[in-house]
């Protein structure tokens, strides 16, 4: 169990570096003090969900902490919805359907706003995923922005992928676009109470066969339960398996970090009194645009490609 | 940084349109709003204006149970030490009993006459005034 006084800490810990207040390093340091650092903590499973709007994720989410905790396991939620691109505000609609578990000391459940970052998650969430687990939570829930494509950040931050779709009525696969098969490690064809979930599950299955990885393609009704232990034996396979995973996040944030240096570093130079000259002759007609770009490319310090 | 409220409908009334449509324009004056449906216990409320580490709690009642779900909600507010989370009311509220509530330390009632402005200015009023802005919380979170 955890303590309600971590929930109000680790709530507050969350702020911080949610509104850039303090960086997870602080923040965390702060808990150990708090004393909400557990024996074992640092090791909580983290598992994605991600999958269009509206499929069903949520109430999908209610039901794995509902299982969890039959199980005796803590279980913390960070459930991602989309900030409004003109007024920044945003509706935080998904824990509504976990609100259920209010009352129960083993569950904490995080709302946060994308705060117009892309990718399906918020620029803070990463490191919300680590507060809950240092604070000594078991398992840690972490729900995406419906997205209609494939979003990849959940790739940095999860251990396991859920991707959650419904049935589709004629092409179905259609909308589960390339590269899905990529991230995800378990399919699950949500709402199979609906006509065509078991078309859909066979093209998923066709679609996989084509991959090199086994991922299992399920079938659940969330909203009464149906087909959820078997996700839960989904997921527990993946638990014991070979951590493929951690290396392709490892690697999947280290990119991300070398892109946005490379785009910090890109700009700098375009500020350069050097870079600001040849603007100023391109401009003048000096200079074409290829010439320009030609004599700009060695100030970022890469390869210099002619034209 | 946008003010975080959270939006919750205790007691047994039937519909949540009303806390939907303040929801919607909470969100687009840019504040992030957490809206947790029907049927909230104090408990609940509490809970969730505890995890999501809301700047305000606006609670709407219609039922006329305010008397009674009100003090709870302050006093779970309290146990938790979070108190420093404005609390709100809206709905229909007899005129006789706000100076009640607001002695029970509800910073304002918005009857239902009020319109969304109003809502959204008095909002932006309180967390104003209780320096309870998100981006200057350090001290709270060090506590
Ligand atoms: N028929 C049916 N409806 C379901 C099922 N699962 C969820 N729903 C309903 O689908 C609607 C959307 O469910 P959510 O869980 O909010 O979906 P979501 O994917 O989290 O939605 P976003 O977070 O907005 O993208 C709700 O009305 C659910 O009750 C199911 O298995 N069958
Ligand atoms: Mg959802």
């Amino acid at each position: 169990m955890i303590a309600r006084r971590a929930h109000r800490d680790l709530a507050r810990a969350i702020t911080s570096v949610e509104n850039g207040i303090a960086d997870y390093q602080v923040t965390a340091a702060r808990l150990a003090a708090q004393g909400h650092r557990r024996e074992g903590a640092g090791h909580a499973a983290i598992i994605g969900v991600t999958g269009p709007p509206g499929a069903g994720k949520s109430t999908l989410v209610d039901r794995l902490i509902e299982g969890f905790r039959a199980n005796g396991e803590t279980v913390a939620v960070i459930a991602v919805d989309p900030s409004s691109p003109f007024t920044h505000g945003a509706v935080l609609g998904d824990r509504v359907r976990m609100q259920r578990h209010a009352g129960d000391a083993g569950v904490f459940i995080r709302s946060m706003a994308s705060r117009s970052a892309g990718g399906g998650l918020a620029p803070a969430t990463r490191d919300a995923v680590r507060l809950a687990d240092a604070a000594g939570f078991d398992v840690v829930v972490v729900e995406t922005v419906g997205v209609g494509q494939v979003e990849l950040e959940i790739v940095a931050v999860a251990d396991v992928i859920v991707v959650v779709t419904v049935p589709a009525l004629g092409d179905s696969v259609q909308t589960i676009k390339a590269g899905l098969t990529e991230i995800a490690d378990i399919f699950v064809v949500n709402m199979a109470d609906r006509p065509g979930a078991n078309a859909t599950a066979v093209d998923l299955k066709h679609m996989v066969r084509e991959g090199k990885r086994e991922i299992p393609v399920l079938q659940t009704i969330a909203r009464d339960g149906t087909g959820v232990s078997e996700l839960f034996a989904a997921l527990g396979a993946r638990r014991g398996a070979e951590d493929s995973n951690a290396v392709r996040a490892v690697r999947f944030e280290l990119v991300r970090r070398a892109r946005d240096e490379a785009v910090r570093h890109a700009l700098a130079a375009l500020d350069s009194p050097d870079a600001a000259a040849i603007l100023e002759r391109l401009r003048a007609h000096e200079l074409t645009r290829n010439d320009a770009i030609d004599l700009l490319l060695p100030m970022l310090g890469g390869p210099v490609h002619a034209h | 940084m946008p003010i975080k409220v959270l939006v919750a409908k205790p007691g047994l009334d039937g519909h949540d349109r009303g806390a939907k449509i303040v929801a919607r324009a909470l969100r687009d004056a840019g504040m992030e709003v957490v809206y947790t449906g029907l049927h909230q216990t104090p408990e609940m409320i509490v809970t969730a204006a505890v995890q999501e580490d809301v700047d305000v709690v606006g609670v709407s009642i219609l039922s006329g149970a305010h008397m009674t779900i009100f003090p709870k909600i302050m006093a779970l507010l309290k146990e938790h030490d979070v108190d420093d989370i404005a609390v709100v009311g809206g709905g229909v509220i007899q005129e006789a009993d706000i100076p009640k509530l607001k002695a029970l330390g509800v910073r304002e009632i918005f009857n239902a006459e009020a319109t969304t402005q109003e809502l959204i200015d008095g909002i932006e009023r309180i967390v104003g005034e209780t320096g309870r802005d998100r981006s200057r919380r350090e001290a709270g979170a060090a506590r």
